[in-house]
């Protein structure tokens, strides 16, 4: 029998970091930034967090919990928020092309992560290439005193860390002001069509820059997430795998919409562990195979979405493309 | 015309892209209550004008008063603050959001959007002025004069008294035109001042109340519309004297060159483009193609030169001697490969015609660059042919080594027209050869057109403004809804007939 109480909150844990990278991304593309530099973002985001906790756990004595999560929260946030304005800068202000910036922000992103990382872990002097924040993880990952008692409802839907909630939340106010407020159908015209946005007096630049920014800050706390709360404090290098281009991913499978990248995001959770539930004996084959579902997936939601050619479940129409208001 | 104060004076305005002169020195008087239409050619600098009105673009130097106070217009918001409100030639809305969303876009007001009493004052907006607009429905849904109506709409909901209308006419039947100007006329009537920029002298002379006109980016004068003509106007647009008719020799011994019976064409998603259409193309004549957009023009033209998949029907290309090639089901390469010489000239012309990145050159290349017996390609003959175009067809470029994105639309046309041309084609169709050109390249084309139907051609001639086509066709196949709604002769066949029959299948009469 297939253990759902054991699964769904592992295919929870799975889907938190791509719900933020998705969030983030669909924020930044309803702006027309196609940043392909999320899993670098991630990546930033992540090595933050840890450079933050562990100076912290350094210099005190005694940790205080408050500290403990705003001091790397804060750090994580600073790390995106510069990733995102490099992005911005360079695609947004001097009108780069946004793939290759974007490729070469993920390169660079996982590179100083490493870099980082290699060297944190050089100052520990520890025998394994990994760098443990236990304490801080800790206080992460503290769920409400109660979840253990109510049985299977707890143990599914309350047994998480603060981000994880963090993150549904997030996502659902995304898709209010996208879809509900002024600043959203301003930002999606920005997406749409820049030149209209334009002439109707709507700051594009501005707007870009700040759902850029914006995107890559909630993006980093996908990094965040993954170091301290899933993977227990500890770093290693290269660990947060290929993670931020399933975000990239989840952004089409839910087409364009937080809302549904909330379900999305734990079925692409699921679906990234469920080799681990599948007795494959071994034929170690087989688990590689399970591995691509995520993907697979993705292919088929593109495949029905341009069947269907709704316009309204169509990217972003400008989405890659630079704007200049004098270009002739 | 009372002694009003202009409510915009433009004083001295220059504008420059790069090394280019758009505006030098303009002067110009816009009142309220009046139309305005502002002439000139292509490139001579009316829409940057209107642009640096509108906030789009930013003068380089002079000033600009609104009711007698300067003012700086950086961005459109400025401009809508000024109540100066421009409707682009390209429609500056966004596809997926509706009609309302688009029309309150960027407005200040409270966070949540209210468009409930947004759509409110919007139908307001319409009762008053005589607009058909639905506020709920997409853009993406909608006609192309639907789309102009919510622009204008969004215009006044902004609360401008200042219009500016960018070739509003372009995409219109005669029948939406004349609807589109009646609301116009409202809206002068109302008290607002109202700048029309057309090419069509026939509604500047119907619409407007005065007219100023550019040439080169210079400001050449203005009176009112009442004491000039088209002659008058025109020569001032262009700088010398021009001949206004054009020309129409009689057909050059017309046999039969291409007929096609029973032609239907469905598009991919299964929507009747063409259905049941026949007709014949004679050799040394201009067969005029009239419709309202979308009604089976391109796919007609499309089908003939290969492009476009066919569900029934056939095209046979007659050769001198009489015999007969089916061309449906071929490619271009295969009709190319039966000896019969087929010119397409597109409607997209940087994307179907010419590769926009490429030089002139390498442009003439796309038709030649098959020929030859070595892998490598022959590029000295395609230059020589890029040489002779620019010569002959006087194209405006620095040299033939630019990329044709460069040129002007005009000067665009003229390359694709003469590439074309120089296969010495015995068949040419063309869609839309002058759309967005003045007067002047628009009467070269004519004129190219003209020789080739001399030369014994068969010409198909798409167009869109029903005046050419009853001044250069020698018959004109009205389609509507993808059916042939009747064939007329050219000759005297009556503007306003021929508008019935785009719109309604037979019109009046239904002959074939």
């Amino acid at each position: 029998m297939f253990d759902i109480v054991s699964f769904f909150p592992r295919a929870v844990m799975q889907g938190v970091p791509l719900l933020f990278g998705g969030t983030g991304e669909i924020i930044t593309e309803k702006s027309g930034n196609l940043n392909l530099g999320i899993p670098g973002i991630m990546y930033v985001g992540g090595i933050c967090g840890v450079i933050g906790a562990f100076l912290y756990e350094q210099s005190a004595a005694e940790l205080n919990s408050f500290l403990a999560v705003a001091i790397p929260t804060l750090s994580c946030l600073l790390g995106s928020l510069l990733m995102g304005l490099l992005y911005c800068f360079l695609t947004v202000t001097l009108r780069a092309n946004q793939n290759v910036t974007g490729l070469a922000m993920t390169t660079f992103g996982i590179g100083i992560g490493n870099f980082f990382g290699g060297s944190l872990i050089k100052l520990t002097d520890a025998e394994v290439p990994s760098i443990a924040l236990s304490a801080t993880s800790k206080v992460f990952s503290k769920s409400l005193p109660f979840a253990d008692n109510l049985g299977w409802f707890g143990k599914m839907f309350l047994s998480y860390g603060f981000l994880a909630y963090s993150a549904v939340i997030i996502a659902l106010i995304t898709a209010y002001v996208i879809k509900k407020t002024r600043v959203g159908l301003n930002l999606r015209a920005v997406g749409e069509s820049p030149a209209t946005a334009d002439a109707a007096g709507i700051n594009v630049n501005k707007y870009k820059y700040i759902a850029t920014c914006v995107g890559s800050m909630i993006a980093g706390l996908g990094g965040l997430y993954y170091v301290m709360d899933y993977a227990c404090g500890v770093w290693s290098n290269d660990a947060f795998g290929d993670r931020g281009w399933l975000a990239i991913a989840l952004v089409i499978f839910s087409i364009w919409r937080p809302n549904l990248a909330i379900i999305a995001s734990i079925l692409f959770g699921g679906l990234y562990i469920v080799y681990l539930y599948i007795p494959a004996g071994t034929q170690l084959y087989m688990m590689e195979l399970y591995k691509m579902l995520p993907y697979l997936v993705t292919i088929i939601v593109l495949v029905v979405v341009s069947m269907r050619k709704k316009r309204e479940n169509e990217p972003p129409a400008a989405l890659g493309l630079a704007y200049f208001r004098e270009e002739r | 015309m009372d002694n009003k104060n202009a409510a915009v004076k433009m004083r001295n305005i220059s504008k420059s892209f790069g090394t280019v002169k758009a505006n030098d020195k303009i002067w110009l008087d816009i009142y309220r209550g009046e139309i305005l239409a502002l002439l000139g050619e292509n490139g001579s600098g009316k829409t940057t004008l209107m642009n640096m009105l509108s906030g789009i673009y930013f003068p380089d130097e002079g000033e600009i008063f609104i009711d007698d106070k300067e003012v700086v217009i950086r961005s459109p918001k400025d401009a809508l603050n000024l109540g100066i409100g421009m409707i682009h030639q390209h429609f500056k809305l966004v596809d997926v959001l509706t009609a309302t969303e688009n029309i309150i876009l960027g407005l200040e007001g409270k966070g949540k959007l209210d468009l409930k009493s947004a759509a409110k004052k919007i139908r307001e907006i319409c009762d008053a002025y005589g607009f058909d607009v639905d506020p709920d429905q997409h853009i993406y849904e909608m006609s192309v004069s639907q789309k102009q109506t919510v622009e204008i709409v969004k215009v006044l909901y902004r609360g401008a008294d200042i219009l500016i209308l960018d070739e509003p006419t372009a995409v219109l039947t005669p029948q939406e035109t004349d609807k589109l100007f009646a609301v116009l006329r409202n809206m002068r009537d109302a008290g607002k001042a109202i700048v029309i920029i057309t090419h069509k002298m026939h509604e500047v002379e119907d619409l407007s109340d005065r007219v100023a006109v550019l040439r080169h980016g210079q400001f050449i004068g203005d009176m009112p519309t009442k004491d000039t003509n088209a002659q008058e106007m025109t020569n001032m647009m262009v700088g010398h004297a021009v001949e206004l008719n054009i020309d129409r020799p009689d057909p050059v011994d017309p046999k039969p060159r291409v007929e096609v019976k029973n032609l239907t064409v469905r598009s991919i998603d299964g929507i009747v483009k063409l259905d049941d259409v026949s007709f014949t193309a004679n050799s040394g004549e201009i067969l005029g193609i009239a419709g309202i957009s979308g009604c089976g023009q391109k796919e007609l033209l499309e089908a003939i030169a290969g492009l476009q998949p066919t569900e029934s029907g056939s095209i046979s290309y007659i050769k001198d001697d009489g015999s007969r090639e089916e061309l449906l089901g071929k490619d271009p390469l295969s009709i190319a490969d039966l000896g019969v010489v087929l010119s397409f000239v597109p409607e997209d012309r940087l994307g179907m015609g010419l590769v926009a990145n490429m030089d002139l050159g390498d442009n003439m290349m796309l038709r030649s660059f098959r020929k030859g017996k070595s892998v490598f390609t022959d590029r000295k003959s395609p230059r020589k042919l890029a040489e002779n175009v620019v010569d002959e067809l006087d194209v405006v470029t620095p040299g033939i080594s630019t990329p044709v994105r460069r040129l002007s639309g005009g000067n665009v046309q003229k390359v694709l027209v003469g590439r074309e041309i120089a296969s010495a084609p015995t068949v040419l169709l063309t869609a839309y050869a002058v759309r967005g050109l003045d007067i002047n390249s628009s009467y070269t084309i004519y004129d190219l057109i003209n020789r080739q139907k001399q030369k014994g051609v068969a010409v198909i001639y798409v167009g869109e403004d029903l005046d050419v086509l009853l001044e250069l066709c020698d018959r004109i196949l009205v389609l509507c809804g993808g059916k042939v709604s009747g064939i007329v002769p050219g000759r005297g066949a009556k503007k306003r007939e021929v508008g019935m029959m785009m719109t309604k299948l037979g019109g009046e009469k239904a002959d074939e």
